[in-house]
């Protein structure tokens, strides 16, 4: 037997702080799918926030450190679209006037990969192991969509889960409004577009609304809960990989 | 008009509370966004119609000063006149110089984005010259006294009833009683209105969606036809046109028409394609007697060879702003100048400076849904963020940001560090946060808690929990 492929995780900062369920989702799907997986200790996050805001000074400076703590892997996974393009889309235009750097990055982001685009378009999954009785939505968050490709990969994988049933919403491929720095700066108007996002996944009539992006579900879940609707919202990870068992996404134990 | 773009978040505030032009921004969704999706569905060669478009306009952006040349001597061939004119003032002069030679009173005009640049209607007025609008969408904007909101649908953002009580208001020759219910009897009372103007303007102003240097011709596109009568009437047809309009021959201009209407409002093509080239010739039966080209640089010379070059490629179709998001929450007018929307985003700082329009490229998601629909491709996103990047550079964004930046940048670049600190922050909040799993209010955020909650952590980092499952397993 071929040796495993050795897959690093890029937990991201905001699964590593609000939600590390979905980091352990990764794994499991990772290692069900065949590979090895580490977590390099020297990662926090992948820079977005400084590069959003015009600081490539400090962008840069993260930067280096995830090229330092990914080399060596074969792959290097991330649950979530809009760090996964931010290393595979951005870091090489980053660096695009110091060569040895742009080099570096381009080989960096040749074996980064979203999570679900990676279980199906590189390690060939098909098919998860996991039961869900319920109608799910799900959003495409903009990063993983159109940076990355991540469209038919998720409804692929959700089709084979036991007893679920995807009710598509409207305007699925519309931004929620999150935006990352975007909604700390004008919240106003990042509220407004959750409203338009909270409608469209009311139209749908599902009970539950995911997604491949930790920021976006934020957003999402503050404003149906905000608002007092009954949707649940999940990462996608944490249906493919049956763990379930902890609350959803701004949801108490008690 | 004077910018307003400095005060962008109270204008934004101001459109998130307006009851009619949140009815009205609903209709950009269903109109424009669907139709479009239905009629390029219809084209199989749409992208090789876009990749065609864009090496037209890229080899005459490389051409410019060849092309304009070669355009102003077939207008002169043609016995008309081109006026360069590096700025706005320079533009607004000649305008007037050649109405005042004219003996102009009145003056009818076209939807013309380069005279909203200009502010070419006030500068008439102010010098004793009537400009009336003759775009329906315009004239409604003139007679209320406000900017248009969109590029191509300028009134976008009011309501019918809006319109009707505007029509009452200054229509008072008319009889009070009657029915202004439907956009069709609105649409005829201004056409009977409108018709008076057509017939005694001295001088008829459009703008141009090409200039064609093989026959110095200009070609507007309308759905009225108010820009036939408009340029046709008079005694003069003044072009108003920005230099980046220019494409070498016909054949070039039919390319990229393809991309315009279907891009623009989800047509085939618009109603009225008019080609205008010099003035009336001895054996026409009608037409203008002069015909005038007045070029406007006003700093797009500048953009070419910068990151921002890519911008001059835009025709103004306004896919970009009618599926902007944040466009569809705010309206045009937020924007504070004459480009809203992420095109604007992009050229609002480019004209008038990112000290002033600083908030344009900054109020994006990046959600890349423009860039995705854009015909020429123009990297939106990628420009505003080089936007917020001067703006980062020159220090004019706010201190506390950059203060926040500088100490996140120190944490997260120190693991051992970061570690045990949002190990901390995930059970402070997870803790806090505590059944119910979310917060209504948070200090330091209340922005966001405004109008949604914010979830609560789960109660531990992720890297502690792994830690303590790589221990257990060893």
């Amino acid at each position: 037997m071929a040796e495993p492929k050795r897959v690093a995780l890029f937990v991201t900062c905001l699964v590593d702080l609000f939600r590390p369920s979905i980091g352990f989702a990764a794994v499991k799907l990772l290692e069900q799918a065949g590979c090895a997986v580490s977590v390099p200790t020297a990662q926090t996050c992948c820079g977005q926030p400084a590069y959003n805001s015009g600081d490539k000074r400090h962008t840069k400076t993260v930067a280096r450190q995830v090229i330092a703590a990914f080399s060596g892997f074969d792959y290097v996974v991330v649950p979530s679209g809009s760090c996964a393009g931010m290393i595979k889309i951005h870091y090489p235009a980053l660096f695009a006037d110091e060569p040895e750097l742009a080099e570096r990055a381009r080989e960096l982001a040749a074996r980064t990969y979203e999570l679900v685009a990676f279980l199906v378009d590189v390690m060939g999954m098909t098919r998860v192991a996991a039961t869900h009785a319920g109608s799910v939505t799900y959003h495409d968050s903009c990063s993983g969509l159109r940076e990355l490709g991540v469209k038919s990969q998720p409804r692929q994988l959700l089709a084979s889960v036991t007893g679920l049933t995807l009710n598509e919403m409207p305007d699925c491929e519309v931004c929620c409004g999150f935006g990352g720095t975007f909604a700390v700066k004008y919240p106003e108007i990042s509220e407004q577009i959750a409203g338009e996002k909270t409608a469209a996944i009311s139209a749908s009539g599902a009970a539950m609304v995911l997604a491949g992006d930790l920021g976006c579900l934020l957003n999402i879940a503050g404003k149906l809960k905000r608002q007092g609707k009954p949707v649940q919202a999940r990462h996608v990870a944490e249906i493919l990989a049956d763990m379930t068992d902890q609350p959803a996404i701004g949801e108490g134990s008690g | 008009m004077r910018p307003q773009s400095h005060a962008f978040k109270a204008n934004a505030r101001a459109a998130l509370g307006d009851a009619n032009l949140q009815q009205a921004m609903n209709n950009l969704k269903t109109g424009f966004v669907a139709r479009r999706a239905a009629v390029v569905a219809l084209l199989p060669e749409w992208e090789n119609l876009r990749d065609a478009a864009i090496a037209i306009k890229k080899h005459t952006l490389t051409h410019l000063d060849f092309y304009l040349e070669a355009f102003e001597r077939q207008v002169v061939a043609q016995g008309g006149h081109v006026h360069w004119c590096r700025d706005a003032a320079e533009a607004n002069a000649t305008v007037l110089k050649i109405c005042r030679a004219l003996g102009a009173k009145t003056v009818t005009k076209g939807k013309s984005m380069i005279g909203e640049e200009m502010a070419v209607n006030d500068y008439l007025a102010a010098n004793g010259v009537t400009p009336v609008e003759t775009d329906l969408g315009e004239y409604i904007l003139q007679i209320r006294n406000e900017p248009p909101s969109h590029i191509i649908a300028p009134a976008i953002h009011l309501v019918k009833e809006q319109v009707a009580e505007s029509f009452r208001q200054t229509h008072t020759e008319l009889d009070p009683a009657r029915p202004l219910d439907d956009a069709r009897q609105m649409c005829d009372e201004a056409r009977g209105i409108l018709r008076k103007s057509f017939l005694a303007a001295d001088v008829g102003i459009t703008g141009a969606n090409f200039l064609i240097a093989e026959t110095g011709s200009s070609i507007i596109v309308t759905n009225e036809g108010n820009g036939d009568l408009t340029q046709s009437l008079p005694r003069a047809h003044i072009v108003l046109a920005s230099l980046e309009k220019v494409v070498p021959t016909l054949e070039d201009a039919s390319t990229i028409l393809r991309l315009l209407a279907r891009s623009a409002t989800g047509q085939e093509f618009s109603a009225y394609t008019t080609i205008s080239t010099g003035p009336r010739r001895a054996a026409d039966i009608d037409g203008p007697g002069e015909y005038h080209v007045v070029l406007l640089d006003n700093g797009r010379s500048a953009l070419l060879g910068s990151e921002f070059e890519d911008m001059l490629r835009c025709i103004r179709c306004a896919a970009c702003l009618n599926h902007c998001p944040v466009y569809a929450a705010i309206g045009g007018h937020s924007y504070g100048w004459v480009y809203p929307g992420p095109m604007g985003a992009v050229l609002t700082p480019s004209l008038i400076g990112i000290s002033e329009a600083g908030n344009l490229p900054n109020a994006s998601t990046f959600c890349g849904r423009c860039e995705e629909v854009c015909p020429m491709k123009i990297p939106l996103p990628r420009m505003m963020r080089h936007w917020r990047e001067r703006e980062y550079e020159r220090h004019l964004s706010p201190a506390r940001a950059r203060w926040g930046l500088a100490v996140w940048a120190f944490l997260v670049t120190h693991p051992a560090l970061y570690r045990p600190l949002a190990e901390i922050a995930a059970r402070a909040l997870g803790f806090f946060g505590g059944s119910r799993g979310r917060f209504r209010t948070l200090p330091f955020a209340g922005g966001w808690t405004d109008g949604r909650d914010m979830p609560a952590p789960q109660g531990r980092s992720f890297h502690a929990l792994w830690a303590e499952r790589q221990r257990g397993r060893a």
